[in-house]
């Protein structure tokens, strides 16, 4: 057994320089700038290893999400900062730099560079080189007892903050696991967390099915894996096995100082129980919906059509849902199947919604006659528009080879099955992708958190080049050193 | 002074011909844990659960080992960090000791107290509750752990104790644990009042020498357990390795029920006997640990 194990050891310790040598041939990469949630500053107050909460830092694993759900604490009665040397500050920065080679068979570009009168055709760009992710820079914990909080100002590669994420919560109420409520902007409690994300592409360091958006269609607001602004309610067993909540949010894509609807609201719901299969380990399985209302109606100001921020009206409705499970098999291997069915109202998937940020956007309407995209009164829709409706599943399977070292891969795909526009090709807005990613922790102690991480993304969308409507395909790899601190 | 160096050489020397095989006897090697692993004791027996200790070591040293160490040693990188008595530091495997128990003291402890105490958690410590592990996962760990000690080797865990059923809790029975917590002298370490002030607290250590704090029944839960059964078992079997001895050989089973019931009126916890005691306007012990007249 100890043979075993040393022979691992080595192996690790031969492939540590391997994939050195690797990275001084082929470059490092950068990914998107997904803020992800890996906390050294809770394994330096409770001295746990990182591999004692996630899976592979920063998916993860059940205790984690015990943790997270208790509200970052162990419940060992020295959860109150009272009981931390005064110095400790529950603060950790994660960024990451990388080398990535990013390909786009179909750009939008000049027919002839420089002119203008020839119009535009479309080319296979392809760039790589040296970049950063954006900045995490996270602090959390308690407050006190059963009081805690998640503060985490994140940036983009250029620097250009936002809050990513604020929220306060209350735990346990009453000595009650079932009481627990949260307030400000928060991610949605999905199973499989964004959050958490083991990938860092652009396409592939996201999950589609949380994002997607119908060709045509401008629901902004329904974007599962958005942080988002709300209270939520969320119970559990001790032991963490039943998960309940329900969150009230404001459909505004986490984006602050009310700039969308004058009153429009969603809600997430998700519920999950967990198994024990023996030998193959612990399993979850559950379900979740987000059913919310967003604007379509908006005032306008000074002749010019632009739209007031927050005075949205009109709203019209959305919602999706599906299943959720996380099934191991034994110690090393488990994989994670979500699915999703979708649907917009028809106002949606003609182009109303977000109008906002769209404000020169025009829309088909009754009249034959494109506007702006504003549902004004006695505005009605082109004959025969119909709700966008859509199935999604995302696969995947991860290989542990031991706490340090994950091979993962993903597939995603999402096939539209009701287009709005009568006589769109069916498959308009499809998307296909495949991930195949390994991350590699070369320690692992209870201070701070290094990855080398490779990953490479293929993406695929139907239709939706931007001159010729043909398919749309990219792909990127990555190499970087993920690190927090 | 020099005549006498020759002497003292040959001391040393005989010392060390007998000091060396302690050291090494008292030194668990890894080949010595290789070959204790490889014999079919190291196994777990949990209701229907079979512990496989060879199946653990990767669990234990995602979980596990950053506390209790490589080594099972108690030497994990965290133990550095830990300062008694408000944070004691981790269980040494090697010893072969262990708090909660249902068996007597001085034995060891059954596969499924280990098992219980990995899903409890120690409370006041940090060593959370593992439930969301897997039965398999649990069982496996109690079998890895038992494969650091050699006394699993050469002992068998003793047999639980026996608890006889637990008893209606009455005003007399709760005027009579309070008896029995003045008699044996609770008190002098857990406090007249139970705020763990006794005359005895300051001056506590577990085996090792760690600083170690009485159970303070205003504050968290009892770090075996908080159920009545718990509780009983925790004052019948004592807690191995710390100054809290078994009372096994000084109150009998119904005189430790009794106990069970007057504790419960000292933790802030809503309980029947909490009810009795306000109703009996029960006062504390006297400070000099006598029963108030």
């Amino acid at each position: 057994m100890r043979m075993w194990a040393q022979s691992l050891l080595c192996r690790k310790v031969r492939l540590v320089p391997s994939f050195g040598a690797a990275l001084a041939l082929v470059f490092l990469i950068l990914a998107s700038s997904q803020p992800a949630h890996a906390i050294p500053a809770f394994a330096r107050k409770y001295g746990l290893r990182c591999s004692a909460c996630h899976e592979s830092w920063p998916m993860l694993n059940f205790f984690g999400q015990k943790f997270k759900d208790n509200g970052y604490q162990l419940m060992n009665d020295r959860d109150s900062p009272i009981w931390q040397n005064p110095s400790y500050w529950p603060a950790t920065m994660r960024m990451t730099p990388i080398w990535h080679r990013v390909s786009t068979n179909r750009n939008q570009v000049d027919v002839y560079t420089g002119d203008t009168v020839t119009g535009t055709t479309e080319a296979k760009i392809t760039s790589s080189g040296f970049d950063l992710s954006g900045l995490d820079f996270h602090t959390a914990g308690t407050l006190e007892k059963n009081f805690s909080f998640y503060l985490l100002p994140s940036s983009d590669p250029t620097g250009a903050f936002h809050f990513e994420s604020v929220f306060a919560r209350v735990d346990n109420i009453g000595n009650n696991p079932w009481l627990n409520v949260k307030f400000g902007k928060f991610e949605l409690d999905n199973l499989l967390s964004e959050k958490r994300i083991l990938t860092l592409t652009a396409n592939g360091g996201i999950y589609q099915l949380y994002h997607f958006i119908p060709a045509g269609d401008n629901n902004i607001f329904g974007q599962i894996g958005d942080n988002q602004l709300g209270a939520e309610w969320m119970g559990h067993s001790a032991n963490d096995r039943t998960r309940i909540s329900a969150a009230l949010l404001s459909s505004n894509d986490g984006s602050v100082l009310l700039p969308y609807g004058s009153e429009s609201y969603s809600a997430f719901f998700a519920a999950s129980q967990a198994f024990d299969f023996g030998k193959l380990g612990v399993s979850r399985f559950g379900g979740y919906a987000m059913v919310g209302e967003a604007p379509t109606q908006w005032l306008t100001n000074g002749g010019s059509g632009a739209p007031i921020p927050g005075s949205g009206t009109g709203n019209k409705g959305y919602h999706r849902e599906g299943f959720v499970g996380q099934i191991y098999f034994g110690e090393h291997a488990d994989v994670t199947v979500v699915t999703q069915h979708g649907w917009d109202s028809a106002w949606f998937g003609q182009g109303y919604g977000d109008f906002v940020d769209n404000p020169t956007a025009t829309c088909a309407n009754s009249t034959g006659f494109p506007a702006p995209c504003n549902n004004l009164p006695g505005t009605s829709l082109a004959p025969g528009s119909r709700a966008p409706t859509w199935n999604g599943v995302l696969v995947e399977p991860h290989y542990v080879v031991n706490p340090q070292w994950i091979l993962l891969t993903r597939y995603e795909t999402i096939r539209m099955s009701q287009q709005s526009t009568p006589g769109t090709p069916s498959d308009l807005g499809n998307v296909t992708t495949y991930t195949l990613g390994t991350r590699i922790n070369p320690f692992m102690n209870n201070r701070a958190g290094f990855a080398y991480h490779a990953e490479y993304n293929w993406f695929h969308q139907d239709g939706t080049s931007p001159v010729t409507g043909s398919n749309l395909t990219s792909s990127e790899l990555l190499f970087g050193f993920d690190f927090d601190f | 002074m020099n005549s006498r160096l020759p002497q003292m050489t040959y001391a040393a020397v005989i010392a060390g011909v007998f000091a060396f095989p302690a050291l090494a006897q008292a030194q668990i090697t890894e080949y010595q844990q290789d070959q204790w692993l490889h014999t079919a004791a190291i196994t777990s027996h949990v209701g229907n659960v079979t512990g496989d200790g060879s199946g653990a070591e990767e669990r234990y040293r995602r979980y596990c080992q950053v506390c209790h160490g490589k080594m099972g040693d108690g030497n994990g990188e965290s133990a550095q960090w830990f300062e008694p008595p408000l944070y004691p530091k981790p269980r040494d495997f090697t010893l072969g000791v262990f708090k909660c128990r249902s068996t007597p003291t001085g034995t060891l402890p059954t596969d499924e107290d280990l098992y219980n105490t990995i899903g409890r958690g120690m409370d006041r410590s940090n060593m959370p509750p593992w439930n969301t592990f897997s039965e398999q996962t649990r069982a496996d760990l109690v079998a890895w752990i038992k494969h650091y000690s050699p006394r699993w080797q050469t002992e068998k865990a003793g047999p639980p104790i026996e608890i006889p059923a637990e008893p209606e809790v009455t005003a007399e029975r709760v005027k009579a644990g309070q008896e029995v917590y003045s008699r044996v002298q609770c008190w002098k370490c857990h406090g007249v009042t139970g705020n763990a002030n006794g005359p005895s607290a300051s001056t506590l250590t577990d085996d090792p020498g760690h600083p170690i704090l009485p159970y303070n029944f205003h504050e968290g839960r009892p770090k075996c357990g908080n159920s009545d059964t718990e509780l009983y078992k925790i004052f019948m079997t004592g807690l191995d390795g710390t100054p809290m001895p078994s009372f096994s050989d000084n109150i009998k089973p119904d005189e430790a029920w009794d106990l069970v019931f007057f504790l419960r009126t000292l933790q802030s916890y809503p309980s029947k006997a909490k009810e009795i005691a306000e109703q009996l306007h029960l006062k504390p012990l006297n400070p000099d640990g006598s029963l108030p007249k």
